[in-house]
């Protein structure tokens, strides 16, 4: 699947935030989406996942030559996982299982992709803990495996280390770099850190006034 | 002093004989309220999740009002009922008033505002990145308002807690409409309020300790609800 993503602009009360802004997600591999602080990153990125709507331009999903509907179809093909986890008051276990039992899959499947999932992100040994007692680092995890479980094509990062040691920071750059040798997902983050980029991108996107600058990878 | 005492030991026996009558008194207190609030919570848990989780006009109206309603004067509800049961009101053809089914309907009004107003407290109340984040992971709408609520369960057990207590200590509105008809609708509070006036301390003091004791229960099983409830979020 690729996105596309053409002359998006977006204002919050007056407060131009994108003005222009287009590109081609058409590679598999990790985007690295950089900026100040609010430069508008995890607005892109809410509208690339079709969570919020542009107030100019067009977000095109597109496979095998044709567009795709934005439907609930589509939407269950990506998912965003966002800089602050919503945890679900309950385990571990039951927050992975979650997508996929909204996705109505049998016992036995959610069963034994919850215990992948959690293996892949190192929180097996947590699974039946309360969600709400783990470290902030173990939580973002807890998202990314929320987000995982389910397969996405696209998988949208908005600052996923933002809050956390530089422990937990590690671990979830080797899961992102795992995830590019698995051929998982497109990755598409947001960062601040400049050395996080260097280390984990394809390909770095810098925002700046409503406008992506040039290609700086490339 | 010595009256209460004595009072005491015979309530003790009483309780401890497993006396028929006691008993009788205990189980339809039990299924009234049990009742009313079966009825509250089936029409005040939507009604609440409703007002909680969704803008409409007159929202803010239905709120202040759940919100007054909560402290309903029971002797006012009970005129209420009384008026709408009495032979000449309008539902007088039910032939309800001085039956069970009258104080249940009198409960029910009590218990509701209860129920609603705490209800969409706790839906208001959650936190609104866990919508955010059902719908990020792909619930449909209405999936994304069973997850809010479901998140709101603790809040929402403690409002269907809360308003059994209040059903379950009331007296004014039941003693109105159910007349306090011995072995049909005499229940616990009513029986106390009878028997204290006959100078009867035995049976009033019996049913005062199990509703003393049933009150501590709740409180006890609201407390463990709330403490459930209040993880703290890292």
């Amino acid at each position: 699947m690729k996105l596309s993503v053409s002359h998006i602009a977006k204002a919050y009360e007056g407060r131009t935030i994108l003005k222009d802004c287009s590109y081609a997600f058409d590679k598999n591999g990790t985007y690295v989406l950089m900026g100040r602080n609010g430069s508008g990153k995890s607005t892109f990125l809410r509208i690339c996942a079709l969570l919020e709507q542009a107030d100019g331009g067009i977000v095109t999903y597109g496979e095998n030559g044709a567009a795709l509907q934005p439907d609930m179809a589509l939407k269950r093909r990506i998912t965003l996982v966002l800089p602050r986890i919503g945890v679900f008051n309950t385990t571990v276990s039951r927050n992975v299982a979650y997508p996929l039992r909204v996705r109505g899959l049998s016992y036995a499947e959610i069963e034994s992709r919850v215990n992948k999932t959690l293996a892949f992100v190192g929180l097996e040994q947590k699974k039946s803990q309360q969600a709400r007692t783990l470290s902030s680092g173990e939580t973002q995890r807890l998202g990314i495996a929320r987000a995982l479980v389910l397969g996405p094509e696209i998988l949208f990062l908005d600052e996923p280390t933002a809050s956390i040691d530089e422990e937990n920071t590690w671990i979830i750059e080797s899961i992102i770099k795992d995830m590019k040798k698995e051929g998982r997902a497109m990755v598409i983050m947001t960062t601040h850190d400049n050395a996080q980029a260097e280390r984990i991108a394809d390909r770095v996107l810098v925002l700046d006034q409503g406008f992506f600058q040039p290609d700086k990878s490339n | 002093m010595n009256s209460i005492l004595q009072g005491l030991i015979q309530a003790f026996n009483l309780i401890l004989n497993l006396d028929k009558e006691l008993f009788s008194i205990i189980l339809l207190s039990l299924k009234v309220s049990g009742f009313a609030l079966i009825i509250a919570t089936v029409f005040g848990l939507p009604a609440g999740a409703l007002l909680g989780l969704k803008r409409f006009p007159g929202r803010d109206l239905a709120i202040s009002a759940a919100n007054t309603f909560m402290g309903l004067p029971p002797v006012v509800v009970g005129l209420f009922v009384y008026l709408l049961l009495s032979r000449k009101g309008p539902l007088g053809f039910l032939g309800l008033l001085y039956s069970p089914s009258a104080m249940i309907i009198a409960q029910t009004i009590l218990a509701t505002p209860i129920v609603v107003a705490l209800c969409q407290s706790a839906t208001v109340n959650v936190d609104p990145i866990i919508r955010q984040a059902a719908r990020t992971l792909g619930a449909t709408p209405r999936q994304v308002t069973v997850t809010i609520i479901n998140e709101a369960r603790y809040g929402i057990l403690s409002a269907i807690i809360a308003a059994f207590g209040r059903v379950m200590a009331e007296v004014g509105s039941i003693l109105i409409v159910g007349g306090n008809i011995a072995g049909y609708t005499r229940v616990m509070t009513t029986t106390i309020a009878l028997e204290t006036d006959k100078g009867n301390f035995e049976l009033a003091l019996a049913l005062g300790i199990i509703l003393l004791a049933i009150s501590f229960s709740i409180n006890a099983l609201l407390h463990v609800v709330q403490k459930k409830g209040t993880i703290t979020v890292s």
